[in-house]
């Protein structure tokens, strides 16, 4: 094999205010004619930024302050920007993590793909037109003929970044460097987009760089792995050497995460009054219904996920508790007694007892106020403490989410980590004092091993505390950490409940098992396995069958 | 498409509204003012009688309110009147022909429609440019030579503007007629080379707002994910400015562009005196002047309708500027 990337001690930095800060210290990487190499790490490690380094590019405000890149005998570090332009998108391409937000809104499908080979001149537009079309079909797009010819808006997500992938293909380019391409997908939307990656990788023989954060999906994708940790390089090797015998402890603490697991709770006495009981609920946006007809009790002590993909009215069923959406039909009981539907008309207690953590600590936290301010709100509020009281009462809760109060309580959002950050958001909840919390897709946005601190605190305060959850999710890897009991949405309607045991044993409602068999595992051949147990022709029906 | 109709029926109804309490407002304000039409014609040597005589012929005597409404019930059978200076002349001299309102704007208000149109021809392209060039070589001298020129012109009066082209297009270099007396019967390019300076004075007024508002919008889009994207297809600077910013920049630029337009019709007064220009905005001063309500109250009308039609423009070709309002899911 021949070499085609050849990046050497390269270093990186970005400016904040004054200051060049290092993203990247002196990492290798090399990579062949049609070779995958994953690369994987927390975010913050710098895999994008190495990645886009890669393409000789930077971000505004980001430079490569030491050296090379060298892509099939041309150093890119130096080129003049007319060779680089010259060479990205018809030799090098790049898959975003995005694709609803990295295809331009205001442009078709179609004339985005051919903007490429056309502005390259590899191809003329009638058949890059054609072209693309052909790849619509390999990648098992729906309609290839027709799809091309919608706008951005109007494509779901899955088959968003299938087409961007179709794009990054139109010239045919020797290297793609796909940053995060599934991260934003459901699993089971996930699977096809990785399947169909790698066929047409495979297919074009072009090389990768597959820039992710999830090990079983990079399993699944790459020949080689390379793990960064906070822009060092930890360790490099084959993917089945790398998955059977990982050689640094950062590495093999990334391989540990999923081992924390909960045990099952036994189930409430059947005579025991849930906290929550929510009641033949159906509720819609304006006129478009989201949820028909769903049930289930959420028991003292317990955690009750609710799993689905985007759009299945997972959060629409917490808004319906809150009383943000009152419903159309059914109601809410809080211990036995009747929610009214509307917040506001719930007294004081009654909204102290449903309290909610939320997906994007950033944006639920206000920017202006210090730690201590954002805690002490719903003290004084519910509790109706003032002064040193207060004061006290935010130390020790602070203390209860395992944050040094004094180091903490006068900091503003932005001077904290997403985990801390979410953390602040826990214990904002908590200071209601309330009975009930609904975490909505709370560990998502965070990464793995930050994610599981998180668990194991909620776990910790339910024992502790007595708390109810309801856990909004849509990683099975989560429910199966946390969850006692499982409900199972799709489309507005609860397809399957019961004891998390149960849920994860045979046999299962169809849905509940295409859910957890399109969750990756550990193990390189999971995806050909499932496929050919699946049938590739099944996958494309299913997709079509989503539309 | 329904929307957008249910919009355009919406607003035009409201835009009704709006000229009515326009109407009302500029009636009572003109009343308001010392003096009414008989005392400003007259003069200081007016005798009481015949004050009198005039307010009795034009209809002052009567309550605010009846004139307000016989006006109303006029304007609303398309009938704006006689103004009152006709009215006099007519009275007093036995003149036969009576021009009405309607009459003696229409030519008016085409020029000033044609002076608004050359203006626009020149400065919404000149502005857009310029803001697509300094976007895209934002922090360079051309980008701070382009802002500097602008907000320079801006801040500037008018008539001072106005001056310094005089000086250097029709005095040291006559390029173009100083004057810009149009008159009817002329061919479309002497009235063209006669609007040349004003149109310039005016384009040097409306630049900076439409330029800054494109440079701002464009560079507001740079960091977006598909911008990046379009810089990683290898596409040159500009065309990644121009085919994927620009697209989605529309909106903002689109309702500065309207609100400029609109100034251009109804607020040009100082430019049209310095050029002597035959323009609406003369009329309007004059007539308020002499308290001619019939004349003042057409011509606001017709600058509230010039505001509400432009930016319901805007707001339509906004929308319209959005996929995702053009072709729903």
């Amino acid at each position: 094999m021949s070499r085609l990337l050849e990046m050497r001690d390269i270093w990186i930095e970005g400016r904040t205010d004054e200051e060049w800060i290092p993203i990247i210290n002196g990492v290798d990487l090399t990579l062949d004619k049609g070779e995958v190499l994953g690369l994987i790490g927390e975010s913050g490690a710098g895999k994008s930024t190495l990645g886009l380094a890669a393409m000789g590019y930077t971000r505004d405000g980001v430079r490569i302050s030491k050296g090379s890149v060298v892509f099939d005998g041309i150093e890119l570090t130096t080129a003049p920007a007319r060779v680089k332009r010259d060479l990205l998108g018809r030799r090098i391409a790049y898959v975003a993590q995005s694709a609803a937000a990295s295809f331009n809104p205001a442009h078709r499908l179609i004339d985005q793909h051919v903007e490429a080979p056309v502005v390259h001149k590899v191809m003329s537009r009638e058949e890059a037109m054609r072209d693309g079309i052909e790849l619509y079909r390999r990648l098992r797009l729906p309609n290839p003929e027709e799809i091309g010819f919608r706008y951005p808006h109007q494509v779901s997500g899955g088959q968003l970044q299938r087409a961007m992938t179709a794009m990054a293909m139109s010239c045919r380019p020797d290297l793609i460097i796909f940053d995060e391409p599934t991260t934003a997908l459901d699993v089971t939307t996930q699977i096809e987009v990785l399947a169909a990656i790698r066929d047409i990788v495979e297919q074009f023989d072009t090389a990768a760089i597959y820039i992710t954060h999830d090990l079983a999906v990079v399993a699944q994708m790459a020949d080689r792995i390379k793990v960064l940790l906070k822009g060092d390089e930890v360790e490099e090797a084959p993917t089945r050497e790398m998955l059977a015998h990982p050689k640094e402890d950062y590495t093999k603490s990334l391989w540990a995460v999923r081992s924390f697991q909960r045990p099952q709770k036994p189930p409430a006495p059947p005579d025991a009054t849930p906290v929550i009981r929510v009641d033949h609920v159906t509720a819609a946006y304006g006129k478009v219904p989201v949820l028909f007809d769903v049930s289930f009790d959420i028991h003292a002590g317990r955690t009750v996920a609710v799993v689905g993909e985007s759009g299945s009215g997972k959060s629409t069923a917490a808004r319906v508790i809150t009383g943000l959406l009152p419903p159309r039909q059914g109601q809410v009981f809080f211990k036995g007694e009747p929610l009214p539907a509307d917040y506001r008309h719930r007294t004081k207690d009654q909204l102290r007892q449903v309290q909610m953590i939320y997906q994007m600590a950033d944006t639920a936290l206000n920017p202006r106020k210090t730690v201590g301010e954002i805690i002490g709100r719903p003290v004084e509020f519910y509790l109706g403490l003032k002064g040193t009281k207060k004061r006290e009462r935010v130390r020790a809760l602070l203390d209860a989410i395992e944050l040094e109060p004094d180091e903490f309580i006068d900091r503003l959002p932005g001077e904290l980590s997403g985990g801390q950050k979410q953390r602040i958001g826990i214990a904002r909840a908590l200071a209601a004092e309330p009975e009930f919390i609904i975490c909505d897709e709370v560990t998502s946005a965070l990464d793995q091993l930050v994610a599981e601190g998180i668990l194991r605190l909620l776990a910790r305060l339910q024992d502790e505390l007595g708390l109810s959850y309801m856990f909004i999710t849509h990683d099975l890897a989560t429910v199966r950490a946390i969850a006692d009991e499982v409900v199972v949405m799709k489309d507005g309607r609860v397809v399957e409940s019961g004891p998390k045991d149960e849920m994860f044993t045979p046999p299962h409602h169809p849905y509940t098992d295409l859910l957890l068999s399109s969750v990756p595992e550990m193990d390189p051949d999971w995806l050909t396995n499932l496929l050919a147990e699946r049938g590739v022709e099944n996958i494309g029906d299913a997709a079509a069958g989503r539309m | 498409m329904g929307a957008i109709l249910k919009i355009i029926a919406q607003r035009l109804v409201l835009g009704g509204v709006t000229l009515l309490v326009v109407s009302l407002v500029i009636f009572l304000a003109v009343n308001a003012l010392p003096g009414d039409f008989a005392e400003a014609i007259l003069g200081q040597g007016a005798t009481p009688e015949a004050i009198e005589a005039i307010r009795r012929d034009l209809g002052l005597d009567r309550p605010l309110w009846e004139r307000y409404l016989v006006w109303l019930a006029r304007m609303l059978q398309g009938d704006l009147g006689v103004s009152f200076a006709q009215l006099n002349f007519q009275s007093n001299l036995g003149g036969t022909q009576l021009k009405t309102v309607a009459e003696q704007i229409a030519p008016r208000f085409a020029n000033t429609i044609f002076l608004a149109g050359v203006t626009a021809a020149i400065a919404v392209p000149v502005s857009l440019m310029l803001g697509v060039l300094a976007a895209l070589y934002r922090g360079s001298i051309f980008d701070r030579a382009a802002n500097i020129f602008t907000l320079t012109s801006i801040s500037s009066p008018e008539f001072f503007l106005a001056y310094i082209l005089i000086l250097f297009l029709a005095v040291l270099n006559p390029v173009f007629p100083s004057l810009s007396n149009i008159y009817e019967g002329m061919s479309f390019f002497d009235r063209l080379e006669r609007t040349m300076l004003p149109a310039l004075t005016l384009t040097l007024v409306v630049t900076a707002h439409m330029m800054r508002m494109t440079r701002a919008a464009i560079i507001n889009l740079l960091a977006s994910p598909y911008i990046e994207m379009a810089r990683l297809k290898g596409l040159s600077p500009m065309r990644v400015i121009v085919v994927h910013a620009l697209p989605n920049a529309l909106a903002p630029i689109i309702n500065v562009i309207a609100l400029n337009l609109a100034y251009l019709i109804t607020g040009v007064v100082v430019v049209e005196v310095v050029f002597v220009y035959p323009g609406i905005g003369q009329l309007f001063v004059d007539s308020v002047k002499i308290r001619d309500i019939p004349v003042v109250q057409a011509c606001c009308l017709i600058f509230a309708g010039a505001y509400i039609l432009l930016n319901l423009t805007a707001d339509i070709l906004s929308i319209l500027s959005n996929p995702r309002l053009r072709h729903p899911k």
